[in-house]
């Protein structure tokens, strides 16, 4: 508990600090005028909606690197596939948004699940290297698979969804309802999945056999299905990040590569293994970006990310919500 | 494994054999030097049959040599064959088209940065998805001295050591983390590396890069194919010995012990962070030598030639080859330069439905990646080691023999 406490001093510390610092403060004591604070909120929202994206990557990401310590390098391409999917199904079948999303989740799901038993489950057990290069290696082919596949190809698509176009108008700030879309559907989701992990049979399942294999195993929780059904899940949180990015940028093969070198600091930065920590960390890196980009030389935006990822490892090795776990003998 | 340790030194030495190899390298010199006299002062123009036969009336001597010196000893035929592909790599430039010599010469350098990676993962257990910026360090000390009027005897220490220290730098994090905070604390110092290189536009010529002119030593000018080939040769083979020296050292043995348990090698007294950034450094220093042949090799360098997939690329070079031996290193960096031109020249054959699909290349190289991984995890060395264990016990060969122990978790968290 003190542990616990503790981290959360540290957090509230380092945040109180950055407020101080921060446009709004410097607002309020009238260093920076009204416009100047509407251009950073501007940037923060905009940063908000791609770190929220960054933040379900990275989390498709813990969930099964806490469930079966496999680091999982694919889960850009499996972003990219429910991207496609959704895209496949929305605007090539023409079934309408919302059954096309869901469509495209579930194909999403499936996916994941087909991943795990072909080509997983044969190298469980194998050191991380291996299971590092598998992942890599998967991620080339769905990629090659995807751009032969007609229809989908190399070309660049774009999907239109119900909020495209529109704004929300905030007093002086205005949010393009793609970027309010993704921050409410993800704090939605997030909101699904801890009801999930928390209440369910599955979710307790899910934790236990994370928390310790055999014993989970012994307890009479299948464990290898419980693996399936966690890789089916993350995949789906990753389709439902494609549809998510999908309106805001385009759909093309390479669009889970970029994402996935930008959820792996995010989960890094949340300590490795964290649920809450892949979303604040997701959301820092998401800000972070937006503001280097907008405030710093160009060249910045690139960096900004990577920067804090050493300066938080730096200080904190575990990540910010990571545990310290000492073996003891 | 018994393959890597026998049970005393003596033993251990004889795997790869230097005692009785001073004159094995003796005579690999006289040998080179008739060589050369005959490619110097011989009466008629020689042309490709004349130097295959003279290639073959070598190996047969040079075997015959070598096996009567060993015939007791394990090394014996190891030596014959090392020998063998000692002359067969010595007499390639004379035998071979530029195409071929070229691609050797890249698998030398290759190499040399796999025997690096090896050394940092294989032994040491410590993941770095960093190389290519220490490849890209060598390679921008190297031509940017060069362009200052420094020989290769100025020019690629300098790179080892700037590289080393870079090594340093970025192995920093490796004292307090492993795995994959470890994998994209070095990925984000390379990112960051990359960016510079790419920005200081005054310094490295920015994306545009720059171009780099025949090294030379002393005045004497590395202008030809075939002498650079000779060149990477030789660096790849002093490379080669370190890394095997050191493995055989008390430094490789902490290695060792580091990769195998963190906890138990600190509780025999192996000091974490001296050894940690020790591999970092070495590995570090070999990248940055393969990384300052590279750009010669090439005559031009820019930040793109030094990417996240140039990492990827070396990763794969170390796991495909095989992480637990340095022949790995070799067999890796065949594999990596031969199967983008295999895959290229099986192209045009097939039809064209299928030859012209984009994504082709990189899907095959995915797919190889996969099945090697989940039919042959220990690598192309590690085949090689069952396919010999298999002639050498003939008819007593077990399929257990290599078997892994299945283990119901494998936890990083408690290492």
């Amino acid at each position: 508990m003190d542990r616990v406490l503790g981290r959360i001093w540290w957090l509230l510390a380092a945040s109180a600090v950055i407020a101080f610092l921060s446009p709004p403060f410097l607002w309020l004591f009238g260093i920076m005028d009204g416009a100047g604070l509407t251009l950073y909120l501007q940037q923060v929202v905009s940063g908000t909606a791609n770190g929220c994206v960054y933040a379900l990557v990275a989390l498709g990401i813990v969930l099964i690197y806490k469930a079966t310590e496999t680091i999982n390098f694919a889960q850009g391409e499996l972003m990219m596939v429910g991207a496609f999917l959704a895209f496949t199904f929305i605007t090539m079948y023409g079934f309408g948004f919302w059954i096309g999303a869901a469509m495209a989740v579930a194909g999403g799901v499936l996916f994941g699940m087909a991943t795990d038993r072909a080509i997983i489950r044969p190298v469980v057990g194998q050191p991380v290297f291996a299971i590092v290069m598998v992942t890599l290696g998967f991620g080339f082919v769905v990629r090659a698979v995807v751009s032969m596949i007609p229809g989908w190809g190399t070309d660049t698509y774009a999907l239109a969804t119900p909020f495209s176009g529109a704004d929300l108008r905030l007093g002086a700030l205005v949010v393009s309802q793609d970027y309010a879309a993704i921050i409410v559907s993800t704090v939605v989701l997030v909101a699904f999945l801890f009801v999930f992990f928390r209440y369910t049979r599955l979710g307790v399942a899910m934790e236990a056999s994370s928390e310790n294999q055999l014993a989970a195993y012994y307890m009479g929780i299948p464990v290898k299905r419980v693996y399936t059904l966690i890789w089916g899940l993350s995949a789906g949180v990753a389709a439902f990040a494609g549809l998510l990015l999908a309106p805001v940028t385009f759909i093309h093969t390479q669009m889970g590569f970029g994402v996935v070198f930008k959820a792996f600091p995010a989960a890094i930065l949340g300590g490795f293994g964290s649920i809450p920590g892949a979303i604040v960390g997701g959301l820092i890196i998401g800000i972070v970006e937006a503001l280097a980009g907008f405030y710093l030389p160009e060249g910045f935006k690139d960096v900004a990310a990577y920067v804090v990822l050493l300066v938080v490892l730096l200080l904190k090795p575990e990540g910010i919500f990571g545990r310290v776990v000492v073996k003891k003998v | 494994m018994r393959f890597l340790f026998k049970t005393d030194y003596a033993q251990d030495t004889r795997l790869f054999p230097f005692g009785g190899t001073r004159r094995f390298w003796a005579g690999l010199a006289l040998y080179a030097a008739i060589l050369v006299a005959l490619a110097h002062y011989a009466p008629v123009a020689l042309n490709a049959t004349h130097w295959l036969g003279v290639a073959i009336v070598y190996a047969v001597l040079f075997g015959a040599v070598l096996l009567r010196q060993n015939a007791d000893g394990e090394g014996g035929n190891a030596a014959f064959w090392y020998g063998l592909l000692g002359v067969g790599a010595l007499s390639a430039p004379f035998v071979l088209d530029l195409y071929f010599l070229s691609q050797i010469t890249f698998v030398y350098v290759y190499a040399i940065a796999g025997v690096g990676l090896i050394l940092l993962l294989g032994m040491c257990g410590q993941i770095s998805l960093g190389h290519a910026a220490f490849m890209a360090c060598g390679a921008y000390t190297a031509g940017l001295l060069q362009a200052q009027g420094f020989d290769l005897l100025v020019t690629l220490p300098a790179a080892i050591l700037l590289s080393a220290a870079l090594g340093v730098v970025i192995g920093l994090p490796a004292l307090r983390m492993t795995g994959i905070y470890l994998a994209f604390a070095t990925y984000a110092f390379a990112f960051i590396v990359e960016e510079v290189l790419a920005r200081w536009d005054g310094l490295t010529g920015g994306n545009m890069g720059f171009v780099l002119s025949d090294p030379s030593i002393l005045g004497y000018s590395f202008d030809s194919e075939q002498k650079m080939y000779y060149l990477a040769m030789a660096l790849f083979v002093l490379t080669l010995l370190a890394g095997l020296n050191i493995r055989r050292s008390s430094t490789g043995r902490a290695f060792m012990a580091i990769r195998d348990s963190e906890t138990a090698a600190e509780a025999m007294g192996v000091n974490l962070a001296v050894y940690k950034t020790t591999a970092f450094a070495i590995s570090a220093g070999m990248a940055g030598l393969a990384g300052a042949v590279y750009a010669h090799l090439l005559f031009f360098i820019s930040p793109e030639g030094f990417t996240i997939f140039l990492s990827i690329n070396l990763l794969v070079l170390a796991v495909i080859g095989g992480l637990a031996s340095m022949h790995g290193a070799v067999f890796g960096a065949a594999f990596i330069v031969v199967l983008p031109q295999l895959i290229s020249l099986t192209k045009d054959s097939l039809p064209p439905v299928v030859g012209q699909l984009p994504g082709l290349e990189s899907g095959i190289f995915g797919l190889v990646i996969v099945l090697f991984v989940i039919f042959e995890p220990m690598g192309i060395h590690g085949r090689w080691m069952k396919i010999k264990t298999y002639f050498q016990l003939f008819p007593l060969y077990k399929r257990g023999t290599f078997k892994r122990q299945k283990s119901y978790m494998v936890s990083e968290k408690n290492r």
